[in-house]
């Protein structure tokens, strides 16, 4: 029964510290997002730029294992551009009929692949840090898509006095301040097809539209639909309001 | 009960002889006689009722894509969201919606304490009422553990050890309740067979309430039954009218969550896989279950012999229980509390202290919120045990109207 001691240390009390510590990070500053408010959507060219940044940069460490190539279908990507992008990975399959395992190109029916086979190999890869999948990292997170851009551009010089462990990196808006995942944005780092400038902000800016895209795949349906159907229900609700005044009056 | 009418459709009158579904319709839906002076506040009965059904419905859709695995259920919440048609809105619906029943049936509790609505003969009716929500809250509480992500397993863990309070035979018990020595695939299994099986059980529930209801009939604002049937109007058209306008505001307030900000009630820390290795920061109950968690967490000191968890537990059960009680706790003959000056005002300071214990239960125990809650749990007891009962005694009601027709300043009838 140690587990019990522990959680009723973390329901009454002791979590409490850890959260007092947790939350000494500042909250990351809102950034005007094309996909914010109730008619928001996400830019195509943000999306396909962030997409560029995710597989030549996040891909070697973060798998992204709910979201399959065809899913990319919903923003705008043509079938041949899917079966390019998916055709551009190995995954393993099997067992054939010969019951071996073999590898083959990627399809559009697969999962993005992960760039690790198990979390003890993503470990051991990383010093010992998970780095966790991101499929639903904006809903994951307090702030969404202002924490995860306030991470990639948060990393500083620590202040003076700080001790920065062993292995570990500064950031301004990750909890307690010490990330083990090193800068992955640096200047230039990936080549954009449209020639757009690869600076830290443009790409921490492009990869967040493509995670928050990757976290709610169905926000500019849910969005249009929403529009339409509470249009439809105010509409009704206010003929039912005058059926009832009508069917009242006649009350003596 | 006016007779019911002579069906014109020959195999309607064949059915209606052998197993009288209809007359019983007409009886309990159309010419149900109602008290003509309800307001908007009794439309959050039938209210809940349809959000019960919304939930079993799309609970029901919900299950046939959802794999109770600790190593799928997660995945399977998500692939829900995006390769079930609609998965995303039928998620989306059922988890909001079960804020939105709470919203109601708290609306339509506080209602009846308001007008005195669990007074002599509706007792029964009343105590019905908060066994609903009891098993509501079961309910709620094994959906919240589903989709296993981190605040499923930690709240679900933090539930289920409270049952270790009791003594000798709490940690058996809990063994019992896991399945096992910790919570896995045992717990989440029984969680999803229960959190399917419940929401029946309430529908059952629901139809005693309904009983017990239509025994009596509906309370009114004045608190004084109907007395002529001049005071009464027929269910249809006149409450079917007005609670389908109800529906409507309802559902234009839910659905602009469910489209527009689907994940405002959910802790973030849900989209995290569940582990058993990491405590999440903070675990907290969502939002409707805060004032019962806070009473929970009120409780920081032993007493005598009883360990504080025990007394925390105790207490937590207790505040729900106490509800049913109250039909006797509450000495005084007048229901409504419009002819209740004091009760009055109790009445809101009371519904204050809710909030502040909701407040509360949703704040880390630390600093003031200790002493704060405490007060606030003292004060919820003490409403019950010591206001209501002395009010009854010491309150000088206002005088109450002979009848409903009278409060409406309607002239006496003729000849009656
Ligand atoms: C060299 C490997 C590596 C690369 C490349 C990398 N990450 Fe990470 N990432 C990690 C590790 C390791 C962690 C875990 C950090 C920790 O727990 O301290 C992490 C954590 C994270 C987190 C979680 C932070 C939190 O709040 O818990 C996010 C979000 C994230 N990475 C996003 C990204 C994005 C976006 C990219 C691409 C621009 C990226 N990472 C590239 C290794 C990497």
């Amino acid at each position: 029964m140690i587990r019990f001691g522990l959680v009723l240390a973390a329901a009454l009390g002791l979590g409490v510290t850890l959260s007092a510590e947790a939350s000494e990070a500042p909250k990351a500053p809102a950034q005007a997002w094309p996909f914010n408010g109730p008619l928001g959507t996400y830019d195509r060219n943000d999306l396909r730029r962030g997409l560029t940044v995710y597989r030549n940069v996040c891909a070697s460490c973060h798998s992204l294992h709910l979201v399959s190539y065809r899913h990319l279908a919903g923003v705008g990507f043509t079938e041949e551009e899917i079966k390019t992008i998916a055709a551009a990975v190995e995954v393993e399959d099997g067992p054939n009929d010969q019951g071996e395992k073999f590898s083959r190109a990627g399809r559009p029916a697969d999962r993005f692949k992960s760039p690790f086979a198990n979390p003890q190999a993503a470990r051991a890869a990383n010093n010992g840090a998970f780095p966790p999948d991101l499929s639903v990292i904006t809903k994951a997170r307090k702030g969404g898509p202002d924490y995860l851009y306030g991470l990639l551009t948060g990393y500083k010089n620590p202040p003076a006095g700080f001790k920065v462990l062993e292995g570990m990196n500064y950031n301004e808006y990750f909890p307690g301040h010490q990330i083990a995942m090193p800068a992955p944005l640096n200047e230039g780092g990936v080549e954009y097809p449209d020639g757009t400038k690869s600076t830290v902000q443009q790409m921490a800016h492009d990869v967040t539209t493509f995670l928050s895209w990757a976290s709610e795949p169905e926000m500019e349906e849910r969005k249009r639909m929403g529009l339409k159907v509470l249009m439809v229900i105010f509409v009704l609700t206010a003929l039912l309001y005058g059926l009832k005044r009508q069917i009242w009056a006649a009350l003596h | 009960m006016t007779p019911a009418p002579v069906w014109k459709n020959p195999i309607v009158r064949w059915i209606d002889y052998r197993l009288p579904v209809f007359s019983f319709i007409h009886h309990q839906l159309v010419d149900y006689p109602t008290p003509r002076n309800l307001s908007y506040w009794w439309n959050f009965g039938s209210l809940s009722g349809i959000v019960l059904v919304i939930m079993v419905m799309t609970g029901i859709v919900l299950a046939m894509s959802y794999t109770p695995h600790v190593d799928h259920a997660f995945d399977s919440v998500e692939r829900i969201m995006r390769d079930v048609n609609y998965g995303w809105l039928i998620r989306y619906v059922h988890m909001n919606g079960a804020s939105a029943f709470f919203v109601c049936v708290y609306i339509h509790l506080f209602r009846g304490l308001y007008y005195g609505s669990y007074k002599a003969p509706r007792e029964i009716l009343w105590i019905v009422g908060i066994v609903i929500l009891l098993t509501m809250m079961a309910t709620a509480f094994m959906g919240y553990v589903l989709p296993w992500g981190q605040m499923s397993f930690w709240a679900a863990t933090v539930i289920t050890n409270l049952f270790s309070a009791i003594p000798l035979i709490g940690e058996p018990i809990v063994a019992w309740l896991w399945g096992g020595f910790s919570i896995d695939n045992p717990t989440l299994n029984r969680f999803f067979a229960l959190h399917y099986l419940l929401p029946f059980v309430i529908l059952g529930l629901v139809f005693v309430h309904l009983w017990a209801l239509h025994i009596h009939k509906s309370n009114n604002p004045v608190g004084v039954e109907t007395k002529s049937a001049r005071e009464e109007i027929p269910f249809h058209p006149y409450y079917t009218i007005k609670d389908l306008f109800g529906l409507g505001v309802l559902l234009f307030f839910f659905l602009c969550f469910v489209f527009f900000a689907p994940n405002m009630f959910v802790e973030p820390d849900n989209y995290i896989p569940a582990n058993p290795l990491v405590t999440p920061a903070h675990i907290v109950p969502e939002w409707y279950l805060m004032p019962f968690y806070a009473i929970l967490r009120a409780i920081t000191f032993d007493i005598w012999f009883i360990p504080a968890k025990l007394i925390g537990v105790i207490a937590m059960f207790s505040s729900i229980v106490i509800l049913m009680l109250l039909p006797w706790l509450d000495t005084s003959p007048v229901r409504s509390a419009r002819y209740r000056p004091i009760y009055k005002q109790v009445y809101w300071i009371f519904f204050a202290d809710c909030l502040v214990l909701g407040y509360i239960g949703a704040s880390p125990p630390e600093g003031w919120y200790i002493p704060i809650g405490q007060i606030a749990t003292a004060y919820y007891f003490g409403h019950f045990l010591i206001v209501m009962p002395l009010l009854g005694i010491f309150e000088r009601p206002l005088p109450v109207p002979e009848s409903i027709t009278a409060a409406m300043g309607m002239p006496k009838e003729a000849g009656r």
